[in-house]
């Protein structure tokens, strides 16, 4: 019989951690095993609790007006005893979650250390070399601690697979660290309410091998020192977006040829309406492309939206490459 | 006032408007609360069905770059209805809820006493609510406001919304409470009729006693913090604003330093009206009374000193967070003592399921989760994953509705042949139950694995993954609705139409039900002497 609950139990901890995301680090284990024990207690007081009230609810339902029932004030011994051993439980959990607690909040030594700042409504990653991302990418396998900022109001930034969270407040900072174990793309919320996009402030965690990183840093690096316009090339190249667009001729791929595009005033829309290619028309056609479609790719826009991928220092850059398109 | 003749109550001794208005018999302030707060909780339940039904469908672009999935017209939009369900619900419905309409018309009842101490100050605290509320609804048509219930800085200093209107509203509805609770403290220590010893008081007194003090010692505290915001507003003192030199994170403690106390401001009152029916419909004395009152004042003391652990994430200290974490699981003891206290008074009782009764059993359930995984989250590693996501959000909504939403409606059911002096159609009292109970479940469980899936609170919309559970508990939102449809039906239904009511339906002991129903404008002929404890079933 106990073997049989227990086995249940096993069973119901197993499938609670299935509701919370991938397990991206150690500490997120740790987490989930106390979660998993919480839970098992939890139920037992709730089955205790709940189970006792329909018990006898069910087993004293009232049979006449003039029942007769029992006279009991109190029972110290008893009341004792469901006094200490929630607090017992209580304490043990407590002592538990202190351990990992000290452990999530014990910065390493030696760690990379990367400056995120949080500003209505988007994160921007700073390295060590100067370059800047939207996306926060770092290094399997290594001490990685971030140092939060926040530029106008409080964020927080929260990775539910790492099962990490910490505000980012103006006028100080704030720090967490992980140990990512596991390569992919995580999601990192804001979770602090900061007004109209606070629900859009969403980014990616990628993790990657040692090597890409390097590379990818020493690219991003590269680019980022380079003129406006040639960095501009570069995010072509690396975003794709030349897999789309001609450059050089009047050819069409999958979208209309880019080439002599800024200044155009006769770009032809799916309504039939002609808009000038302007600073703001570029900027719209990147960031949000389904705002206007050009006549005959239409009626959707193959090209996805940029919003919240690209910096704000990456459209301008895109801007001033197609510019010089001539 | 001319004697009342024979035949005449409370409700019918005076009549028109005015003398409802200017009335000083803490029955008739009692109905006038219960108006104004069942319309305030009407709006927050508006706003609330709202906001499930912005996110009963993921937000998308479709083919032709339209937005589907789409309610309300902007994210914006949906932001101020949040805040105002928020800040409708706790300043306006569940914190004067029970204190100030069942508080007020019971209390001075069940010590025997003829009103509260001050009647005048009485009816100024209803004044004082309907300036505030007033105030807030005028803020709807200005430029609303939209930094949630709380008010966080330095978002609230620089929204352009009317926040400056908005934290003067919830200062004035502060004052309500202050003198409501006054009144309490007063009316307990000053008016208990001959015979009624503390330690024969019902438990419902003990609970408003208890709650009284917190409104007493923790409302000046937010009322000063919401005044230096307005004042940061205003004139920017610097002591919020990081640009001026001010600590955006001191708002927070100032703010929790009241509203963990609110909390049980919010909760003991409930838990007042849970020994009084369960030890009715149990026909049982409680078991267990001291350690009820007692635990009832050490919550009251220990939850001064757990605020911390809503900033486990905004970066105080490690050991500050320990030490919260620690006293929050010293706060957990007392509420599991109740819970057990109030089970083992059904023991070898005789049990009727009056719908009161439901209710009763109703908040024991949805207690004894929200009970858990509070202490779930004051685990700090746990909580730092499920701070600010869905799992907070159902855990207080297990808190305060499933267990004062619950509390009140079983309480007023309880007492309304009391107060009109008619019975309602039990039919429809257990039909309301019946939704808003499973409604309540279908709406806010899902949001436990919503939460531990990591999905972020106050979000206008969300990854396509979190879609099928916020569908669930949207549906469920609808029951709910339903079930208070239902609920606001049994009332009318009964108002006009009720079988006349005995003095004593339920065969309880308390005082109150010695009263004619309804009672006198006096209360009592003659005033009662006590002889005995509140629950001798013997
Ligand atoms: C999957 C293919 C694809 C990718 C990748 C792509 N686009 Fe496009 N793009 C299109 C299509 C199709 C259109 C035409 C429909 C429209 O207006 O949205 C278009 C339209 C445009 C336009 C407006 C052209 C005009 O003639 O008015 C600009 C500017 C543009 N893209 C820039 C970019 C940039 C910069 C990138 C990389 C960051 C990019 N695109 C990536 C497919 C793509
Ligand atoms: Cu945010
Ligand atoms: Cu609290």
């Amino acid at each position: 019989m106990l073997l049989w609950i227990l086995q249940k139990l096993t069973v119901v901890m197993a499938q609670a951690d299935s509701f919370m995301p991938t397990q991206g680090t150690e500490i997120a284990k740790s987490v989930d095993n106390l979660y998993a024990f919480l839970l098992v207690i939890s139920l037992v007081s709730c089955v205790i609790v709940i189970g006792g009230m329909i018990y006898f609810a069910i087993k004293y339902k009232r049979k006449s007006a003039n029942d007769v029932t029992a006279y009991i004030t109190h029972d110290t011994r008893l009341e004792i005893l469901w006094s200490v051993i929630p607090l017992i439980l209580f304490l043990f959990v407590f002592a538990w979650g202190w351990v990992i607690y000290h452990d999530m909040r014990t910065m390493p030594k030696d760690a990379l250390e990367i400056h995120v700042t949080g500003k209505q409504w988007a994160w921007t990653a700073e390295y060590k070399n100067g370059v800047k991302s939207t996306e926060v990418v770092v290094p399997v396998g290594r001490d990685v601690r971030l140092i939060l900022a926040a530029e106008d109001v409080l964020h927080s930034f929260y990775v539910p697979s790492f099962r990490l969270k910490q505000d980012a407040v103006p006028g100080r900072y704030t720090n967490l660290w992980f140990h990512a174990d596991k390569l992919g793309d995580f999601h990192v919320f804001c979770a602090e309410y900061c007004g109209t996009q606070h629900s859009g402030m969403i980014t990616k965690l990628r993790v990657v091998t040692q090597e890409e990183f390097d590379q990818w840093l020493t690219t991003e690096s590269e680019v980022s020192t380079l003129p406006m316009a040639q960095r501009g090339a570069k995010i072509f190249q690396t975003r794709a977006c030349a897999s789309c667009h001609s450059v050089d001729s009047p050819a069409v791929k999958v979208g209309p040829s880019v080439y002599k595009l800024f200044g155009d005033t006769n770009v032809e829309l799916l309504d039939g309406t002609k808009v000038t290619a302007d600073e703001n028309y570029i900027r719209e056609s990147i960031l949000n492309s389904q705002a206007k479609i050009v006549k005959g790719f239409g009626p959707r826009s193959a090209m996805p939206a940029f919003q919240g991928q690209l910096s704000e220092v990456e459209v301008t850059a895109l801007i001033e490459y197609i510019k010089g398109l001539k | 006032m001319a004697h009342a003749a024979h035949g005449s109550n409370y409700l019918n001794a005076e009549k028109g408007l005015w003398s409802w208005l200017t009335s000083l018999d803490h029955k008739r302030i009692g109905i006038l609360y219960f108006i104004s707060v069942m319309s305030f909780f009407l709006l927050g339940g508006i706003a609330a069905l709202l906001l499930r039904g912005e996110l009963f469908a993921y937000n998308a672009v479709d083919a032709l770059g339209k937005t589907t999935g789409q309610l309300l017209p902007s994210a914006d939009a949906y932001n101020q209805i949040l805040t105002y369900h928020g800040a409708i619900m706790v300043f306006m419905v569940i914190i004067p809820g029970i204190p100030a309409i069942l508080g007020n018309i019971f209390l001075p009842l069940q010590i025997g006493a003829k009103d509260v101490a001050f009647p005048k100050l009485n009816l100024a605290s209803w004044y004082c609510l309907m300036a505030g509320a007033s105030l807030a609804m005028f803020t709807m048509f200005s430029t609303k406001v939209d930094t949630g219930w709380t008010f966080y800085t330095p978002y609230s200093i620089k929204s352009g919304t009317a926040v400056t209107t908005m934290v003067l509203a919830a200062f004035i509805t502060g004052m309500s409470s202050i003198l409501t609770g006054l009144n309490f403290i007063v009316t307990v220590h000053k008016l208990r009729c001959p015979g009624m010893t503390m330690w024969r008081m019902p438990l419902f007194v003990w609970a408003l006693y208890s709650t009284a003090i917190i409104q007493v010692l923790a409302t000046p505290i937010l009322a000063i913090t919401l005044l230096l915001l307005a004042m940061e507003r205003t004139f920017g003192v610097g002591i919020f604003d990081p640009k001026l030199g001010g600590d955006p994170v001191l708002f927070q403690h100032f703010f929790w330093f009241y509203s963990h106390p609110a909390v049980y401001i919010m909760i003991l009152p409930a838990m007042g009206v849970i020994s009084e029916l369960i030890t009715t419909f149990s026909k049982k004395t409680i078991f267990g009374y001291t350690a009820i009152a007692y635990s009832s004042l050490g919550i009251a003391a220990v939850s001064f000193f757990v605020w911390g652990h809503h900033m486990f994430v905004s970066g105080q200290s490690e050991f500050a967070g320990i030490v919260f974490s620690f006293l929050t699981m010293l706060v957990g003891v007392p509420t599991a003592i109740k819970m057990f206290n109030w089970v083992a008074t059904m023991y070898k009782g005789s049990i009727e399921f009056a719908s009161p009764m439901l209710f009763a059993l109703g908040f024991l359930f949805l207690f004894a989760i929200g009970g858990v995984t509070g202490i779930m989250l004051a685990v700090i590693p746990v909580d730092v994953h499920f701070h600010d996501t869905y799992f907070v959000v159902a855990h207080f909504h297990y808190v305060m509705v499933g267990g004062t939403l619950m509390a009140i409606m079983g309480g007023f059911y309880y007492w309304f042949p009391k107060m009109f002096g008619k019975m309602y159609s039990e039919f429809w009292a257990r039909m309301s139950w019946v939704f808003i109970f499973v409604g309540f479940n279908v709406t806010f469980f899902p949001q436990f694995i919503l939460g531990a899936m990591g999905m972020p609170r106050r979000y206008f919309n969300y990854i396509p993954a979190y879609e099928p559970l916020n569908r669930i508990s949207t549906m469920g939102s609808w029951l709910i609705a339903i079930g208070f449809l239902m609920a606001l039906y049994t009332i009318i239904n009964g108002l006009i139409s009720g079988a006349k009511a005995p003095k004593n339906p339920w065969g309880s002991k308390t005082l109150e039900w010695e009263a004619d129903s309804p009672p006198s404008v006096h209360n009592f002929d003659h005033e009662p002497v006590v002889t005995a404890g509140p629950y001798e079933y013997k």
